[in-house]
């Protein structure tokens, strides 16, 4: 349970950083905040023959608000956002996630593109990127690239992220005004991954009629599921108790998990319907109360 | 996989070392520093038992390397009693049997008193909330989170923060 050895570099900019894994490529491992590829090592998953460390690179961390988008530097770390004001009022549906990442102890030192990168299939923020339609933006020998969700996750812990590239920031785009938003997840135990995990946005106009919906979901296949056919239910009419449960079945529709230890695919498919009709309604409650979201 | 030399400040003492960057921090702080006190149970960022305080923030010391603490300000389990008098948080635990084995209790403390720091008046859900993630095998948690209540008023007694209302 201790660590390969390794050799170990911590560049002070992202150019540095770019050209000891255009060096190493395939032989080398970004480490972030650790929370993923520290188990990692211990365990002997890999083996990478570098280690290069990007913490020590201040530019890779921040939050700021560039047109109508919210840009998160991928060395931001998940407490920062947890407790950042603009996070809350610009994109109030990542605020939520948040305090179900792990723990706070978890969240003290892991980031937000650590966790992207990671993409681990029962993880929170893949989620909420994809049911925003975010963008992560990557950089590497040929310059930056941004990618949309679906051309970032690939499968389990898998992405198109190629070696030697790095990914930099997320952009999110900002909520519209008259925004509910909610995450909600079943777990095991508070701070464990979901089983079952739903991010939902929910946008009304002056009438209360549904402008706009998103939903996402975690635990329920090999990448984070966009439900688009059960946003949709909601789009143009009144959010209703009766639009909400036909949204809710069409996420249970649109979803295929596996079985696994934990729970079964039975299970999961059952509960990825219920957790849809649960934040999609919270959601349409913080909408109609002005759109500011509160902690669940 | 040379060595590299890093200069620590654990408890307040100033330390250089020369370490394998494979080194785990929590290994770093046990082995080569001797400071025992930090444990270690799962060492793979479930169990807890291994918390210290870097720069302010709880966080995990076996998720960490020994390398990345260079230049950073670390607090162990070690740095709570002041000779033979223990911190309030050690004597709550003490008197509310918040410990069996002990396994686990320097986790549980360093987790504490960073939550204790910014939640002064804690709500019990704040308390089970804030234990979630340091597991205990012994005590089935009861004793822990009434530990963690009465080290919150005793340093509140002593600390008064200036925003409570007078009880």
């Amino acid at each position: 349970m201790k660590p390969p050895p390794f050799d170990y570099e911590a560049p002070t900019s992202v150019e540095e950083a770019l050209a000891l894994l255009g060096r190493h490529g395939e032989q080398a491992k970004v480490l972030a905040g650790g929370q993923s590829l520290m188990p990692m090592l211990s365990f002997r998953l890999v083996r990478p023959r570098i280690v290069v460390d990007v913490n020590d690179i201040p530019a890779l961390a921040g939050i700021r608000e560039v047109d109508g988008t919210l840009a998160i530097g991928a060395m931001t770390r998940q407490r920062a956002v947890e407790q950042s004001a603009l996070v809350r009022r610009r994109c109030p549906l990542l605020a939520d996630a948040m305090p179900q990442i792990g723990h706070f102890q978890i969240r003290n030192r892991g980031t937000i593109g650590g966790s992207l990168a990671h993409a681990d299939p029962a993880a929170e923020l893949p989620a909420v990127v994809a049911a925003l339609g975010g963008r992560l933006v990557v950089r590497g020998p040929g310059g930056e690239r941004q990618l949309a969700p679906e051309e970032f996750f690939v499968s389990y812990l898998t992405t198109t992220l190629e070696p030697g590239e790095l990914l930099v920031e997320v952009r999110l785009p900002v909520a519209p005004p008259s925004t509910g938003t909610a995450f909600v997840e079943v777990s095991r135990r508070h701070g464990d991954f979901a089983l079952v995990g739903v991010a939902a946005s929910v946008t009304l106009d002056e009438a209360g009629a549904c402008v706009g919906a998103a939903v996402a979901l975690t635990g329920v296949g090999p990448t984070p599921v966009v439900a688009a056919e059960a946003a949709a239910v909601l789009v143009g009419g009144r959010p209703d108790a009766r639009a909400l449960e036909e949204a809710g079945r069409r996420a249970a529709a649109a979803v295929r998990p596996d079985s696994d230890l934990h729970a079964s695919a039975e299970y999961r498919t059952h509960v990825a319907g219920v957790l849809t009709r649960r934040a999609l309604a919270r959601a349409v409650e913080r909408a109609q109360g002005g759109g500011e979201a509160v902690t669940p | 996989m040379s060595e590299r030399t890093i200069r620590v400040t654990v408890n307040g003492r100033v330390h250089e070392a020369a370490v394998e960057p494979r080194r785990t921090l929590a290994d770093f702080l046990r082995d080569d520093l001797g400071l025992t006190g930090t444990h270690l149970g799962c060492e793979h960022g479930v169990c807890g038992a291994c918390t210290i305080v870097l720069d302010g923030d709880a966080v995990r010391s076996c998720l960490l390397l020994a390398v990345q603490a260079h230049g950073r300000e670390i607090l162990t389990v070690e740095s709570l009693a002041d000779g033979d008098r223990l911190h309030p948080l050690q004597e709550a635990f003490r008197e509310h049997h918040g410990l069996q084995c002990g396994f686990c209790t320097p986790g549980f403390l360093m987790t504490l008193t960073c939550f204790l720091r910014d939640h002064p008046d804690p709500t019990e859900a704040e308390i089970r909330e804030a234990l979630a993630g340091n597991l205990c095998r012994c005590t089935g948690y009861k004793n822990i989170v009434a530990a963690a209540r009465a080290a919150a008023a005793t340093l509140a007694t002593l600390t008064p923060t200036p925003t409570r209302s007078p009880a």
